[in-house]
């Protein structure tokens, strides 16, 4: 069951001094339940794609269509988590991960319940009453996984959620995500610039070029889960895409210098 | 141990202080009136409190403060944020409130009582616009810089315009308008005792005028004090309140 189509998408920047090609004629079909990670270097549009299909911002030509209608707004039926947690500091963890569940207008009983068995699962409930400044990086980003998925997102989309934590949090954090996943029952886009943990996730990797955005290469992983990163496969996946990848860091590399960058 | 040390060296500076005072005055080297001994200045601050009238000039100056920065701080509050919300609204204001921020609030007296004549209008009016111009900028700077990735987290979950205003926006900017308020009623403070002194025949800034009339220097320096006691008090409750309402944002980088 197709869940997103992306077609002929492209965004471009004005700025000041030049206009910046950040995605041209992207075209991705994504399958309902499938795990996708978009992969490439800083800068070759990643985050645009993901802030398209969540309706941040609008495309400057082509469409996103999830579940056959056209996206033209963010909505909660595709819940993001943003790498810099975008938890409500004003708020306890408990009233971040009722948000949603207010707007939606629940019963009190009902938001508590579900609250509650959420703080449960992602392991949090003894941090409730906190605020988000009290928190671990990997707690806080823990919170927010929480709250998208109390608003029962059918789509997740994160934007490098991990990027910031060290490799063990990291590591949790990740087979936590696959977890939910297979419990919940999501479709996922991943955005990340760490080619193992694309491997490590994903059903499906999608390489980025750097300025303009295309879609360099697809790459299905069929591995099992668990999967493990000192294995051979993992290994021969990690050389081939990181081939591709350098190949982008190395343009944009270049253009830095030039002073593009 | 600590904290022994900590005490033992803030008391010195202000004992020794007064001690020397004291002597000097006792030793007979200036006169009464120009500089009061300590002890004379105390024995008038305990009779002053218990007549009773330095109660209700205490009374007299907080009530004063209270509704003027009432006043200015709630004029200020929605103004501030509706100009810090619309683009429009701020077009539309900001060249006005530009031009009259500058004025001191002291430079509206010979306006506020040609308006309001004498007695407490024209000082609650003064107190008013030392309180609106501090709360009102904040208010602004406060609701413009909220991060936009907050606005963003609120939309994805399900927020509309009203809800992200009242849940979002406007908790974001509680730090900057707390501070804008502190700032508003030291302000106030500092003007409700300029306007007893022109407007109204009680309160701490009209006694220690009236004292001065009298050439009572013991009693302007026991009002001093008291003013400086009061201001003290002040600030410690707006910091309490605001530590308690903001403690979510205690120790926070941004
Ligand atoms: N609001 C913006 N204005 C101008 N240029 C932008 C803006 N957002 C992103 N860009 C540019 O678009 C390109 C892609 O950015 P982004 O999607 O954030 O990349 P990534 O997430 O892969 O690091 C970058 O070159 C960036 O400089
Ligand atoms: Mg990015």
């Amino acid at each position: 069951m197709e869940k997103i189509r992306i077609t002929g998408l492209q965004k471009t920047f004005q700025s000041a001094s030049q206009e910046i090609h950040a995605l041209q004629e992207i075209n991705l079909t994504i399958a309902e339940v499938e795990f996708v990670c978009l992969l490439g270097p800083s800068g070759c549009g990643k985050s645009t794609l993901l802030n398209a299909i969540a309706g941040f911002i609008e495309a400057s030509a082509g469409e996103v269509v999830v579940d056959g209608r056209m996206v033209d707004a963010p909505g909660p039926d595709r819940g993001v988590v943003f790498q810099e947690y975008a938890l409500f500091p004003w708020m306890t963890v408990s009233r971040n991960v009722a948000f949603g569940l207010e707007i939606k207008g629940l019963t009190r009983g009902d938001i508590e319940e579900r609250v509650g068995a959420l703080l449960h699962t992602l392991n949090l409930w003894e941090f409730r009453d906190r605020f988000p400044k009290d928190l671990s990086g990997g707690m806080k980003q823990r919170v927010a996984i929480a709250r998208v998925l109390a608003i029962d997102s059918p789509i997740m989309l994160m934007d490098e959620p991990f990027g910031a934590l060290d490799a063990l949090t990291r590591r949790s954090l990740q087979d936590e995500l696959l977890r939910i996943r297979r419990e919940f029952c999501k479709t996922i886009v991943f955005v990340t610039h760490s080619i193992e943990e694309a491997i490590y996730l994903a059903d499906r990797i999608v390489v980025m070029t750097y300025r303009p955005g295309t879609i360099k290469f697809e790459q299905q992983v069929a591995l099992p889960h668990p999967r493990d990163p000192a294995g051979a496969e993992f290994n021969e996946l990690k050389r081939t895409l990181g081939g591709l990848v350098m190949e982008e860091h190395d343009r944009h590399a270049r253009d830095e210098i030039r002073g593009e960058g | 141990m600590f904290q022994v040390r900590v005490i033992v060296r803030g008391t010195a500076v202000p004992l020794l202080t007064l001690l020397l005072w004291e002597g000097i005055c006792r030793a007979g080297l200036v006169s009464a009136i120009i500089l009061p001994a300590p002890s004379a200045v105390v024995l008038r601050w305990v009779e002053w409190l218990l007549s009773g009238e330095l109660l209700v000039d205490t009374l007299g100056s907080l009530t004063r403060v209270s509704l003027g920065f009432l006043l200015g701080a709630g004029l200020a509050l929605p103004l501030g944020l509706f100009m810090g919300a619309s683009p429009k609204v701020y077009e539309y204001f900001n060249p006005l409130v530009q031009v009259l921020r500058p004025i001191p609030p002291i430079a509206w007296i010979p306006m506020s009582i040609l308006w309001f004549g004498l007695g407490n209008p024209p000082a609650i009016f003064l107190i008013a616009i030392g309180a609106f111009f501090p709360v009102l900028m904040n208010t602004i700077a406060g609701v413009r810089n909220v991060d936009g990735i907050y606005l963003r987290a609120a939309r994805n979950l399900g927020a509309g315009n009203t809800v992200i205003f009242r849940r979002v926006i406007l908790p974001a900017a509680t730090p900057y308008i707390f501070a804008g308020m502190r700032i508003g009623i030291g302000t106030a403070f500092i003007v409700v005792i300029v306007s007893e002194m022109i407007a109204v025949n009680n309160g701490l800034g009209y006694r220690i005028l009236e004292a001065r009339e009298y050439m009572w220097s013991d009693k302007i320096i026991a009002g001093m004090i008291t003013i400086g006691l009061l201001g003290l008090a002040i600030d410690i409750g707006m910091n309490a309140i605001n530590n308690h309402l903001l403690r979510w944002h205690r120790g926070m980088d941004s």
